[in-house]
């Protein structure tokens, strides 16, 4: 066994014993837990550490994740790849369908990424989930940095920030009212650096497109995206073939490219140890919108 | 701006040891001010988050940056000034990881202040240098008594505003230190600040010359951490700690015992989060009989071999094994998460507590407690509560309360700033008798920080009530001794 033994315990050690604690906690008390699973980085540490968590037990409860239309084949592929390997199960909601039926419809700027909210509450809603796993990190964001790991959300899956309950030591509270649910969030604590180590250490698969590859992209609000059904060049645009790799993976509507060389886990560590830019500064468009998008967006369900 | 100064590009690197703290003091103290502060001359902020403060800064119709508003993050705290709930942070220096929790000072949310502090190694306590210790400065060093954080470092604030005179500042911190002391918190250490300006923050200030001593930076810098001290134990060390040797019978007594005893073989505690059985959902064959026992160490360190009580049943049993998903270990340290095997059938479930039979903890069923009370309405003497305490949670009735903390008071201790009182309002710090429908192993919060801290639930919508810290009975005292003046 190649399971470092350092002396004194490592900060990789700390997150990943916390968070294994957070996800027993969050599912010994809970009626119908679901994790919430896209094959993005932070999802995939946490399905990691709930697989560690419940060992040498599969992962007790399913898999749930919102599916824009507009994801990368690739990131969809590695996400069945994994559910069927540990032997699980994953619902996907639709946002097309939603859209098909006309419950929702296409916003004029294109994007998805906030659609998802109506047919996440559903499934929620719809199943019966009482605890939901999340990957999100109060690092990435300012109104995340307010987030409890265990966080209320009421009939209509809303935060609100200023009503937040306290939440003492590592004692955490997941009871609520029928009709609410609780978000839980064992990486609260990770920064984008911590998730890259620790993906390094424990040699975790990842989809290809978060290391740097050849793609065709085009230039739009200073960000690279990819040429897709949801993404065409408008006039002026040219898809022009550069050397790129994803910080986080979202939707293709949104989610930018960075331009890197960095092609394993080591030159990726050295690369985001260096970089000037946020994660999601640099790549997601969603948040650009206003000074407050992100904690908009969380006080009506989001994720 | 520039650059992280995190540069080890090694997956796993010796890492420089976490420590957790949280500011404290009360509202336009310069909290905020102080943790941008810190993390703009740390060169933890990217290109693009100080831009955006920038510009919030400029729309707000601020001629310089902000830096407040690197924590201030939400709509309303934007638009009123003030910190609402914490925000959490994460930077390193070459010496330290941190994470940091800005927490708010207005009273309105003192709720919010209490979380921040509750996981916190150390407390970074502002106190503005013109109008010096206020009520507020006092309720969160009662606060930082109550949870007990272990390190307090008062930052004297704005002395830009006093032309950096030594006066002002060596009356407060004499005046704090006495504060702390009283309240026996340890190791304090004063620092004249300008949040603003940036003076003994991260850089020491050419403007004091007067004084020697540490940083705001290198004074967290130093602080012993408690995370460090051993999430690690995998692999190596020792068999069987604790085979054979007879420690009390820890029955369910009546209230918690003030022992003594010197920790010379400090002994650990392991509260059971869940009963690992996988039968059918075993991912291989072999493991379809396992049955073990997974939760975090909570204190000392478990060894294979260790005699073991289980509470509140009193049943005994040693350590078969101790596995994690990466393999078995020998011994496993305070903080890690594991799951241990027992080599007898005995019955334990989720909420139990697995403590060595060396110094065990006992379970009781009354016992008395300082409590934060954090909610609207009032706690009330024969009120229901959840205690929750671990994975446990339990019906109980509020007994007595025996007093309440008077803020007021300047110079006293915990006990001796009680006041007779008969309910606890919002923000009050009291002492209450609580009674349970079931044991608990509930213990002095003084020696044991984890199995000694709970929570009260409310029963009916499941709001988080209070903050409780039990504590041990004096031998042989009534619990008036508490309540004087
Ligand atoms: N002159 C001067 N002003 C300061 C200093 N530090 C903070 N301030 C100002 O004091 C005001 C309050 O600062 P904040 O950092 O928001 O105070 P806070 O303690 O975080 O307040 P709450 O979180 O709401 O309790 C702001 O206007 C700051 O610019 C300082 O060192 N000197
Ligand atoms: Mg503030």
């Amino acid at each position: 066994m190649t399971h470092h033994s350092p002396a004194r315990a490592s900060t990789l050690d700390v997150l990943e014993s916390e968070g294994i604690h957070i996800i027993r906690e969050a599912a010994g008390g809970a009626r119908r837990p679901v994790l919430l699973f896209s094959g993005g980085k932070d999802s995939v540490v946490v399905l990691h550490l709930a697989a560690k968590a419940f060992w040498p037990g599969r992962v007790p409860f399913n898999l749930l994740h919102v599916d824009t239309g507009y994801n990368f084949d690739e990131v969809l592929d590695f996400r069945d790849r994994t559910v069927a390997r540990l032997g699980l199960r994953l619902t996907v909601a639709r946002v097309q369908d939603y859209i098909d039926d006309g419950r929702l419809r296409e916003r004029p700027d294109g994007t998805r990424n906030p659609l998802q909210t109506i047919p996440l509450l559903d499934a929620i809603a719809g199943h019966g989930y009482d605890v939901v796993f999340g990957g999100a990190r109060r690092d990435e964001e300012k109104a995340r940095a307010k987030e409890r790991v265990v966080s209320l959300r009421d009939e209509f899956g809303q935060w609100d920030p200023r009503q937040q309950r306290p939440e003492l030591w590592n004692l955490y509270n997941a009871r609520h009212l029928p009709g609410q649910h609780v978000r839980v969030f064992p990486l609260s604590n990770w920064t984008e650096l911590d998730v890259w180590r620790y993906i390094a250490r424990e040699r975790i698969e990842l989809p290809s497109l978060y290391f740097a590859h050849e793609r065709e992209v085009l230039r739009r609000d200073g960000m690279w995206l990819a040429p897709h059904h949801s993404v065409r060049a408008r006039a002026g645009e040219a898809a022009v073939a550069r050397r790129v790799r994803y910080r986080t993976v979202g939707d293709a509507s949104c989610t930018g490219a960075v331009e890197s060389d960095a092609a394993t886990l080591e030159q990726i560590i050295a690369e985001v140890a260096s970089t000037r830019l946020t994660e999601r500064g640099a790549t997601r468009a969603d948040d650009r919108l206003s000074e407050a998008a992100m904690e908009d967006r969380k006080k009506v369900g989001y994720f | 701006m520039t650059t992280t100064t995190t540069t080890s590009t090694e997956p796993d690197a010796p890492a420089p040891s976490l420590l957790r703290f949280a500011t404290a003091g009360s509202v336009d103290d310069g909290k905020s001010t102080l943790v941008g502060r810190l993390l703009h001359d740390t060169k933890s902020i990217l290109a693009d988050a100080y831009e955006s403060v920038e510009r919030a800064s400029r729309s707000r119709g601020a001629e310089t940056v902000d830096l407040a508003l690197l924590t201030d993050g939400l709509r309303a705290e934007r638009e009123q000034g003030i910190t609402i709930d914490v925000a959490y942070r994460y930077f390193s220096t070459p010496r330290r990881t941190f994470i940091l929790a800005d927490c708010p000072g207005h009273v309105q949310y003192t709720r919010n202040a209490i979380t921040g502090a509750s996981t916190a190694d150390a407390l970074v306590v502002l106190v503005d240098a013109r109008y010096g210790v206020v009520e507020q400065t006092r309720r969160h060093l009662a606060v930082a008594a109550l949870l007990r954080v272990p390190h307090v470092i008062v930052a004297v604030n704005k002395i830009d505003l006093l032309d950096f005179a030594a006066g002002p500042f060596e009356t407060i911190a004499r005046r704090v230190r006495s504060h702390a002391e009283a309240l026996g918190l340890p190791d304090v250490v004063a620092v004249p600040v300008s949040a603003l300006h940036g003076d003994n923050v991260a850089v020491r200030s050419e403007r004091t010359p007067w004084y020697e001593g540490p940083t705001v930076l290198e004074a967290l810098e130093t602080a012993p951490s408690v995370d460090e001290a051993a999430v690690a134990g995998a692999g190596g060390g020792a068999g069987a700690g604790g085979v054979g040797s007879a420690g009390d019978v820890a029955g369910a007594g009546e209230g918690l015992e003030a022992s003594a005893g010197a920790d010379a073989r400090a002994g650990w505690r392991f509260p059971v989060q869940l009963v690992l059985r996988p039968q059918d959902a075993a991912i291989a064959p072999e493991f379809r009989e396992y049955r073990g026992y997974a939760g975090q160490v909570a204190e000392g360190t478990v060894r294979v071999g260790d005699a073991v009580v289980v509470q509140p049943s009193g049943s005994r049993t040693t350590i078969a094994a101790i596995d994690t998903a990466d393999g078995p270990l020998r011994e496993a340290g305070a903080g890690r998460s594991v799951a241990v095997r027992l080599a007898d059938d005995v019955d334990v479930a989720r909420g139990d507590l697995l403590s060595s039979v060396d110094d065990a903890a006992p379970a009781a069923r009354r016992f008395h407690a300082h409590v934060a009370w954090l909610a609207e309405r009032p706690l009330r003497v024969r009120d229901r509560v959840l205690v929750q305490h671990g994975s446990a949670v339990v019906q109980a009735m509020v007994a007595s309360i025996d007093g309440v903390l008077d803020i007021a008071l300047p110079g006293g201790t915990l006990d001796s700033s009680i006041r007779a009182g008969h309910e606890l309002l919002l923000n009050d710090i009291g002492v209450v008798e609580l009674q349970l429908a079931q044991p608990l192993a509930v213990e002095d919060y003084g020696r044991h920080r984890r199995t000694g801290a709970f929570v009260l639930v409310d029963p009916q919508d499941g709001a988080t009530l209070a903050a409780g810290t039990a504590r041990a009975q004096a031998p042989g005292s009534a619990s008036d001794a508490y309540v004087r003046i």
